[in-house]
């Protein structure tokens, strides 16, 4: 049983290129366990290439380099499998992007391609899956019919949900409510909420209200650096530097 | 003169010149339909020529080609998809792909008629399959490779890049990834590909002049070692090498050519359509 | 698990192979061309061979010059471009930016039959309906002649030059015109003024692929244009090809003679014209797409 407090992730130096331009410059934070953490900052301050290093999605551009550390409990990144690493740490995009398959189909995908077969072993995972984003009341009637039909909120929770099936550790969240309305975006909230007494989560958003929301702590992003990290409390009520301050208040972004 | 005149003048010349690129299609259709209809009976399509191809049907020269572009598919599609496989996922953007691409525009422009110079040399002579089936299907599919992964390609481009990403991030290998994620909605537009390759193939001549083609054999080939008749190859001879044939043999001989490759065009155009109609992202 | 890893690996080596296989086709097919042409370059020079008047490969003694075959070619392709790139750059242009809804649609389709017409049925066509033809109203002794194939080799370079034309024109960002328009012009004027110059490269690179069809195109043109290996000097006469000579002499040629050499010889010459009239538009494409 880890504690409360215990670190998850902790990121050494970390500095990330994509060919001439520096996406990220020597940051450093430690992530614990069954936390969310906000990450807010304007448009190229690196928090989507930070978030994609914790899964190694970076590494699928060709001019991509990397240096420093991500420790996954203890143990370096670099050094698993990619396979391995992004089950444990799965990842819910921008967009929903569901599989043009049935509900049911989506959700089991990952086990399936792990090598789960027994039916009902699947129907399980979904249930439960389902269930915790909060989407099993409005589809279990449907669990057949194609996911592209259900709504664009309904689609992220069915991405949470496919994320889920595979019982992963940690769960990073990119910008999930940016195309969501205020309803939508709600329930996400509320199923993320949940999500973190088993999980850890980071939430990268480009809404500093929904940071302030759901945040334990946030770190505020500016052009690759890391400007300030502390209690999402402290953050939004009491910022330490002005650029955070300014951020927060809407002066640029 | 006003500019509205001028482009009144313009448009009219523009859809004469298509109306000039139009109408010979309707002619030839029109003209092999015309003459090649009343040539073609049951008898016609399933019993074997005689007196010297001046009677009978053309029974062989379809079952010759249904075996070769059959065959040549066999080699072609496997390869075709892999290729595209590897460009559309794997390469990067380096010389060496710079040069698959210019081999495949290349394997595209070189002359049917050296296609079959080369069957000859490497598979007839080379490889000694002599002249047969085998040789004349792997010279057809080599020819047909580019048709089958330009298709391909493009239909693997087409699906979206988010799927990949959505399948890497559940942990999927890169393998897995292409297989589960990616190709399965790619087949409409592969299929299409393999298709209109098949109908290119079936009506291919030269490429098989020399390598697989026999003149007169009124029998059906019993392995893939047998040299065969083919009906494009047939079409030519009796067009052109042998006098005195009843000219509604001739149409019905080509309207059963051209009948082949239009019908797999229009299955190939009913799955695209289909596919149109069907996708959702 | 480690089953699974192996599988993959093999698999993404076998993609790797296929990957590369049409390098090593265009490699293959070089290779055993001049395997096979070699012997006849020790016995007759490249100048005797390409500038050589005239070609007996089976009279005593033979003589192997292809300048007559070089220029059938030359002729019945100028003739078929001449034909075919003003009517379908015409056509193209119709296609894409006059015509709309079904009439496109059915246009469309009616050009992609034309593809579809396999070579050898238009040579047939050819044969029985344009050959007499020309004879009569031209008044010749005979309809097998340089203009006869060239009509149906324009008539099947036309589909390969309009699709890529057309491509060519879609790729015109809508900007450009749209500008025209907004200036009072009409929609003619920012056709001829706007837009076929966006398009130019991909405009060249679709007639040099139309060109590298005719020049290999082989059926029709062996059907249509008379096959003498002569010096042809007008349209009206009966010319051969490079490709009929290949497809036409090599079912009598003795197997390992220095007559079927001498045509794997041509194919050789052919290979090397396409490959260069490839690349030249292949650098056209890539231009139009930056």
């Amino acid at each position: 049983m880890v504690t409360q407090t215990a670190s998850k992730i902790i990121v050494k130096q970390l500095s990330i290129w994509f060919g001439k331009v520096q996406a990220l410059k020597e940051l450093s934070l430690q992530i614990h366990s069954s936390e969310i953490l906000s990450v807010i900052g304007p448009a190229n301050s690196g928090k989507t290439s930070f978030l994609r290093q914790l899964n190694r999605l970076n590494e699928l551009e060709a001019n991509f380099r990397v240096s420093g550390e991500v420790l996954l409990d203890g143990e370096d990144i670099q050094k698993l499998s990619p396979e391995i690493l992004r089950k444990n740490v799965g990842m819910i995009f921008a967009l929903p992007q569901v599989l043009p398959m049935s509900i049911y189909d989506n959700v089991s995908y990952g086990p399936r391609m792990h090598g789960i077969k027994n039916r009902g072993v699947l129907d399980g995972i979904v249930e439960e899956s389902l269930e915790a984003s909060f989407l099993w009341d409005e589809v279990k009637q449907r669990l057949k019919e194609s996911a592209t039909k259900l709504s664009g909120g309904q689609q992220q929770r069915l991405c949470i949900s496919r994320t889920l099936a595979l019982r992963p550790e940690v769960i990073l969240f990119d910008e999930p409510c940016s195309g969501l309305d205020p309803v939508s975006t709600a329930k996400v909230e509320e199923s993320m909420l949940k999500l973190k007494e088993n999980y850890t989560i980071i939430l990268v958003t480009n809404n500093t209200k929904q940071a302030a929301r759901v945040g334990d702590r946030s770190a505020f992003f500016l052009m690759g650096e890391l400007i300030e990290f502390d209690k999402t409390q402290k953050i939004f009520t009491a910022p330490a530097d002005k650029r955070t301050e300014e951020y927060i208040l809407g002066k640029f972004g | 003169m006003r500019t509205t005149t001028k482009q009144k003048i313009a448009f009219s010349v523009l859809f004469l010149s298509t109306l000039m690129v139009i109408l010979p299609v309707v002619f030839v259709l029109g003209t092999i339909i015309k003459n090649g209809w009343q040539g073609i009976s049951w008898e016609f399509l399933t019993s074997m020529p005689r007196d010297g191809m001046r009677q009978g049907g053309i029974y062989p020269a379809i079952v010759g080609t249904v075996y070769l572009v059959s065959l040549s598919i066999v080699f072609s599609l496997p390869i075709g998809v892999m290729a595209a496989i590897y460009l559309n996922e794997y390469a990067r953007d380096n010389l060496l792909t710079r040069l698959i691409r210019l081999a495949i525009v290349n394997l595209a422009g070189v002359s049917s008629v050296v296609y079959g110079l080369f069957g000859l040399a490497l598979f007839v002579t080379f490889m000694k399959f002599g002249v047969s089936i085998l040789s004349g299907a792997l010279t057809l599919a080599i020819m047909n490779l580019p048709v089958i992964i330009t298709a391909s390609r493009e239909s693997l481009a087409n699906v979206p890049y988010q799927f990949r990403e959505v399948s890497l991030s559940l942990g999927l290998s890169r393998w897995q990834t292409i297989r589960h994620s990616v190709l399965p909605f790619a087949i409409p537009g592969i299929l299409t590909g393999a298709i209109l390759s098949l109908a290119r193939a079936a009506g291919e001549t030269a490429p098989i002049l020399f390598t697989v083609a026999a003149f007169y054999l009124p029998k059906l080939p019993a392995s893939i070692f047998d040299q065969a008749m083919a009906l494009p190859y047939h079409l030519y001879i009796i067009s052109t090498q042998i006098p005195n044939i009843a000219v509604k043999t001739r149409y019905a001989t080509a309207m059963v050519l051209v009948g082949i490759s239009f019908t797999m065009n229009i299955f190939a155009v009913i799955i695209r359509s289909r596919l149109r109609k069907k996708k959702k992202w | 698990m480690k089953l699974r890893l192996l599988k993959e690996f093999i698999i993404e080596k076998l993609i790797f192979l296929s990957g590369i296989a049409s390098i090593l086709f265009v490699i293959l097919i070089f290779t055993f061309l001049l395997k096979e042409g070699i012997s006849f370059f020790k016995e007759i020079g490249l100048k005797d061979f390409i500038g050589g008047k005239y070609w007996y490969p089976i009279s005593e003694p033979e003589r192997f010059g292809i300048l007559p075959l070089i220029l059938g070619s030359l002729l019945v392709t100028l003739g078929a471009i001449i034909i075919a790139v003003p009517l379908s750059i015409a056509c193209a242009f119709y296609i894409s930016e006059v015509v709309q809804g079904k009439a496109k649609d059915i246009l469309k389709s009616g050009i992609e039959m034309l593809a579809a017409i396999p070579s050898v049925v238009l040579g047939f066509i050819g044969i029985v309906t344009l050959v007499p033809w020309m004879k009569k109203v031209l008044n010749l002794p005979t309809g097998l002649t340089a203009l006869s194939g060239s009509i149906m080799l324009g008539l099947m370079a036309m589909p390969t030059i309009i699709s890529i034309s057309e491509d060519a024109i879609n790729a015109v960002p809508k900007a450009y015109k749209e500008g025209a328009l907004a200036l009072g012009a009409t929609r003619w004027q920012a056709m001829y003024r706007v837009v076929i110059y966006a398009a130019l490269p991909g405009i060249i690179a679709a007639s040099m692929l139309g060109i590298g069809r005719v020049i290999g195109e082989t059926m029709a043109v062996m059907m249509l244009s008379g096959n003498a290996a002569v010096i042809p000097s007008t349209l009206l006469e009966p010319v051969r090809t490079l490709t009929a000579t290949i497809a036409a002499e090599m079912g009598e040629a003795v197997h390992g003679g220095l007559h079927y050499y001498s045509l794997f010889a041509i194919g050789i010459i052919l290979f090397v014209i396409t490959f260069m009239i490839n690349v030249i538009a292949d650098i056209f494409l890539h231009r139009n797409k930056k």
